[in-house]
């Protein structure tokens, strides 16, 4: 099939960006979008022209490197599945398909479709572990954790960090990154101990940050890869609210 | 008390703030038009029951400024909130259709805005008398002779101008909108959330929402198609 | 080349433990004097950083990603092995390290798989009081399952995403310490070589892949947990970011690298369906459990899979291996597929596959069952391929997916070039010939949380290194070589992409170096993989600038030194004159088709030196010794 690509170019962070139209001919329906890419690619690269930066690396779903807005949706229009994953043959013949990159304060472009997401980064760096060092840790059957809650520390944790929640979301809030953490280990006894403080030291950074407010319109979820629950999100201003209650403000 | 203050400043704690002063403004929406709906029991209903809130005197200014207090609140801190969101996202999407996020989650802010100027001409019409002074100025005088404000006359007055009477139905609309998203959300928001009742609690906040906006445009537009009227001898 | 093992005398079950005895130890408050240098933030990588830096050393970590949780540790599916005897089915340390040996074909160290064995327990606890999900039963005990080459159940797993957990876990401890001021990590940069003073690795120079400012490292010691280099083959399970660069340049400033013609080969993984394939995804090998291997036992048989009776199917696996099975171990059923396409059986495009059959299972646990077992698997094929597994058997054929050679390691984890570390798939120890199923992720954390922190405070300990500020002559030499190749690749001007290199090169390398191979073939490559690189040299095509992200360039500057590195690759493979493992050189097998080990010949890890661009490398032996398995031919019959 043949596809008109309108593609975000941007030459650095400081610089302003526009589309830029690009012709995809024979394209196949078994590629994967990011090969589709790869063949637009090697034809800019034929002709001398700059090709397309964007970033990927696992091509399985699970590293969290690829991004793209694709038709104003985080990762295509296939639920539960990441672009790298998602194949050519959801589009059809003639379609027009525009590529936006992450788009958010907080994860300010580096180059065309290419997003820093090291914000990510500190806001697990503020708190999103578990203080144990390597060592002396006790009989792994020594605490016991019932299957529902194993399972559901298992569905929060499953996040990649991709970023998709924010870039869906009209206010580029980050809650289901940060929820989906503080739920992983509030639904583990191991996660206990700094429940609160890491609560609120997450919420921190990720303000800090310069990430939107949540307003409840739930995109985060429907553009989940993982479909992570906006239930952790509910989750998280509880223990938020319980925290600052106890006067545990981090 | 610096921990609390700062707590509330994040955005969690401005979510919070929120939730909280509009679910207390969603008990007054509920509690004024219950009260207002008395303008179907009649003249004399209405006009006692203004009377009475009248009566309460100080209580009332207490009441009055606790409204306010949660009004300003809610009102700033949302604008505050939507000018984050926008510096949040600096350049916006080319293409954005959006998922799955609804017309009244998406609105909130002008929604909320359009109610707040509506609010406004609400107070000028009926409570300030800078709209149809005339029919502010409207007294009943009872069989003991005593009179009282005739605010059923006001109202209804107020209401025989088509331009007014549609003004009230779309701010109502508005105000259901509005209703309809913040009347679950806060439920998340505050953390209250079941996953289990998730869908029931959404299904409650639409319902709620649509009572709101029949039981409210129900009187306008009672009075526009003439299933209420002035009482006998009163014009304006 | 000094290739000294330094394996403790005696036993081997108190090998580690008088070792770690005999080793010396670093002051407390002198940890913090000697930096270390960790490149790569994977199991390995992450868990090293993290726990070197909880002992008070002052460590940098690189990682070439945009975060250090991103590395390719997180797509491992299956599980971790860990000898816990949970499921009171006669597990042991004992047996866990016998299986290890004898599934790596005896060609692995004795002594260094003992103690992956013994610290597997360890890894299990840590990673729980860290907070990794592992799957529970409802009691809350923690579940188990079985994996191929082994008949306990001895492999924890966290759904199909056990490498992910086991790495967020890692990367939360390493989060920490970066929080904490005790690690720097410096994110999307690139190691393009390693700095030798006086004999010494002394530091690194990097690319920061978002600048393009090229930059240098001082450090005392130097650790490579870069991964493998399975990607020569250009199509693997790898992600598109692995490659050999690292370790290669670590090769040709001195350090041996060990029998570089072994790699894993997955026997689960989704067919190639066109010319546009960029990399072949993986199917758990858990699917093994209650999946089923079969083809058409007639040859062209083109029918759809429904249509073909049982009777003529072949369920090959079963029917060769009836002990073992569909779970026989990887290098088996991967040559046991590549046997029934050879013989004209496969099925799917290009008839380059089999099947792997879910319709008995879902007979007898009803498709609920398998769904839960293996939902988000099936979800996965199902995107890749268009094909709903619950109805028609899935179509699987083995490829690239691990590499079980890389830099010689001593039992310390020390290269033979002194001050460079080498933990996690960039080394060689641990798996011989053949790895089995959920032992890499084993040995990655076994090195990088309960090893390499005990053995390099005993190199601290011992070599006392001098100061030295990137300043020293040697920093100067290697960046300046470095920023001439990158004008080299930026000025030659040729009409082909990076990429384009790179798939001819991994064509050669899977057809003539890949599962089989033969004398003919490997000379073959060794006569056209210079001829390629040759070309590279002179008809590259960059474009843009080295001043910014330029992902073209990275992409060159890989190629480039896989260009180089898969010669010495066939060189190996055409050195190696049995078949073990995995590599089946067709002059070496048995009349009905089994391959032949040559013990007397090859029990040794093969080492090769760097002699110079234009100069042929050397090849070096370390023996290995059997005292504990006994040298035997594998039978999964």
């Amino acid at each position: 099939m043949n596809l008109t690509l309108k593609v975000w170019r941007q030459d650095g962070p400081n610089d302003a960006g526009r589309l830029e139209t690009y012709d995809a001919p024979d394209v196949s329906p078994d590629m994967s979008f990011l090969e589709m890419l790869d063949v637009v690619n090697e034809r800019l690269i034929n002709e001398g022209r700059t090709p397309i930066e964007f970033d990927h690396d696992c091509r399985e779903g699970i590293c969290g490197m690829c991004s793209l807005v694709i038709n104003g949706v985080p990762h295509g229009p296939q639920r539960a599945t990441t672009t790298c994953q998602l194949h050519m043959r959801s589009f059809k013949d003639g379609d027009t398909i525009a590529i936006e990159p992450w788009r958010a304060k907080a994860f300010p472009v580096v180059k065309d479709l290419v997003v820093d997401r090291s914000s990510f980064d500190r806001i697990i760096q503020a708190g999103g572990y578990a203080s144990v060092n390597t060592g002396g840790a006790p009989d792994a059957n020594a605490m016991l954790i019932g299957k529902e809650d194993a399972d559901t520390a298992f569905d929060a944790a499953a996040c990649i960090g991709c970023g998709a929640c924010v870039a869906a979301c009209p206010n580029a809030s980050a809650m289901l990154f940060v929820a989906a953490k503080v739920a992983h280990y509030a639904h583990l006894p191991q996660g206990q101990p700094e429940r609160d403080r890491r609560t609120v030291k997450m919420v921190n950074s990720m303000d800090a940050e310069g990430f939107g407010n949540c307003r409840n319109y739930y995109e985060c979820e429907a553009a989940c890869p993982k479909e992570i629950p906006v239930k952790f999100i509910g989750n998280m201003n509880r223990d938020f609210i319980k925290a600052v209650a106890a006067g545990n403000e981090g | 008390m610096n921990w609390l203050l700062r707590s509330l400043q994040s955005s969690l704690g401005k979510k919070f703030l929120v939730a909280v002063t509009g679910l207390a403004l969603l008990g007054f929406v509920v509690t004024h038009m219950l009260g207002n709906l008395q303008i179907f029991l009649g003249r004399d209903a209405l006009n006692a029951y203004a009377a009475q809130l009248k009566a309460l005197g100080g209580l009332l200014w207490v009441a009055r400024a606790g409204l306010l207090a949660f009004f300003v609140v809610h009102v700033a801190t949302a604008i505050r909130i939507s000018l984050e969101n926008r510096a949040a996202r600096p350049v916006r999407y080319a293409v954005d259709p959006g998922i799955q996020r609804t017309v009244s989650a998406r609105g909130m802010l002008v929604t909320g805005l359009t109610v707040f100027a509506f609010v406004l001409y609400h107070l000028a019409h009926f409570t300030w008398g800078w709209v149809m002074t005339d029919a502010h100025m409207l007294t009943e005088t009872l069989a003991d002779g005593t009179t009282r404000h005739d605010v059923f006359s006001m109202v209804v007055a107020g209401f025989q101008q088509p331009l007014i009477a549609l003004l009230y139905v779309a701010a109502m609309v508005l105000l259901g909108l509005h209703i309809r998203h913040g009347s679950w959300s806060f439920v998340q928001t505050l953390g209250l959330n079941h996953h289990k009742f998730a869908p029931a609690i959404r299904a409650a906040a639409a319902g709620l929402a649509w009572l709101i906006v029949l039981g409210n445009i129900s009187m306008p537009l009672a009075v526009l198609f003439g299933a209420i009227g002035l009482p006998d001898g009163v014009t304006v | 080349m000094n290739l000294d093992a330094k394996i403790p005398s005696g036993p081997v079950a108190e090998a580690w433990d008088k070792h770690r005895f005999d080793l010396k130890l670093v002051n407390p408050a002198n940890k913090r004097k000697f930096k270390v240098l960790v490149v790569g933030s994977g199991l390995a990588g992450g868990s090293a950083a993290a726990t070197m830096a909880e002992l008070g050393y002052d460590v940098d970590c690189f990682c070439f990603q945009d975060s250090p949780r991103r590395a390719h540790s997180i797509a491992a599916q299956g599980g971790i092995n860990a000898a816990k005897n949970y499921q009171n089915d006669g597990d042991s340390v004992y047996r866990l390290f016998y299986d290890t040996v004898k599934g790596g074909d005896f060609r692995s160290r004795e002594a260094n798989v003992y103690r992956l064995a013994q610290v597997s327990a360890n890894i299990i606890d840590q990673c729980v009081a860290q907070g990794v999900p592992f799957a529970r039963e409802y009691g809350g005990q923690l579940a188990n399952r079985s994996f191929g080459g082994a008949q306990v159940s001895r492999t924890f797993y966290a759904r199909g995403a056990t490498g992910q957990q086991l790495l967020l876990g890692c990367y939360a401890a390493l989060s920490r310490q970066i929080e904490m001021g005790a690690v720097k990590m410096h994110t999307r940069t690139e190691m393009l070589d390693i700095v030798v003073a006086d004999g010494i690795t002394r530091g690194i120079i990097t690319r920061n892949l978002t600048t393009g400012k090229i930059e240098r490292w001082a450090g005392d010691a130097v650790v490579l947990a870069t991964g493998g280099y399975v990607n020569v083959f250009y199509l693997s399970t790898n992600a598109m970011g692995c490659n050999v660069t690292a370790a290669w340049r670590a090769h040709k400033r001195g350090a041996g690298f060990a029998n570089p013609c072994f790699t894993q080969i997955h026997p689960t993984c989704i067919p190639v369906s066109g010319d546009h394939q960029s990399k072949l995804t993986l199917m758990s090998e858990s699917l093994r459990n209650d999946g089923r291997v079969w083809v058409p036992a007639k040859p062209g048989d083109q029918r759809p899979p429904s249509q073909i009776p049982d009777n003529e199917r072949d369920y090959y696996l079963e029917r060769k291996y009836p002990s073992f099975g569909n779970l026989s171990p990887r290098d088996i059923a991967s040559r046991a597929a590549k046997e029934a396409c050879d013989d004209g059986k496969g099925v799917g495009p290009g008839n380059r596959g089999v099947y792997l059959d879910f319709r008995d299972s879902i007979q007898r646990l009803g498709a609920e069952v398998v769904k839960q077992r293996y939902g988000n698997l099936f979800d996965m094929y199902q995107r890749i391929t268009d094909e709903n597994p619950y109805e028609l058997p899935m179509r699987i054929y083995p490829a690239p997916h691990y590499t079980i050679g890389g830099l010689w390691v001593d039992y310390n984890l020390h290269s033979n070039q002194p001050g460079l570390h080498v933990i996690g798939e960039a080394n060689f120890s641990d798996h011989g010939a053949n790895r089995l199923g959920a032992s890499a992720l084993m040995q990655g954390l076994a090195d990088g949380y309960f090893v390499l922190p005990y053995t390099i405070g005993n190199f601290f300990a011992t070599h006392k290194p001098e100061p030295i500020t990137t300043d020293h002559p040697a920093f100067r030499e290697a960046e300046s070589e470095i920023n001439a190749r990158l004008q080299r690749f930026m000025t030659i001007g040729g009409s082909r992409s990076p990429e384009s290199f790179h798939r001819e090169l991994g064509r050669i390398m899977w057809e003539k170096c890949g599962m089989a191979r033969n004398r003919a073939g490997l000379e073959e490559a060794l006569q056209k993989i210079p001829e390629l690189r040759e070309e590279f040299w002179n008809n590259v095509k960059v474009i843009g600038t080295e001043r910014s992200l330029n992902m073209t360039l990275e992409q060159a500057g890989r190629v480039a030194d896989f260009l180089e590195f898969g010669e010495t690759m066939c060189r190996d493979a055409l050195l190696r004159e049995e078949s073990c493992g995995g590599h089946f050189r067709e002059e070496y097998q048995t009349e009905d088709g089994e391959a032949v080990r040559n013990d007397d010949d090859f029990a040794h890890a093969a080492v090769w030196e760097w002699k110079g661009p234009n100069e042929e490398p050397v090849r070096h032996q370390e023996e290995m010794t059997f005292e504990n398995v006994k040298l035997a031919t594998r039978s999964y019959k």
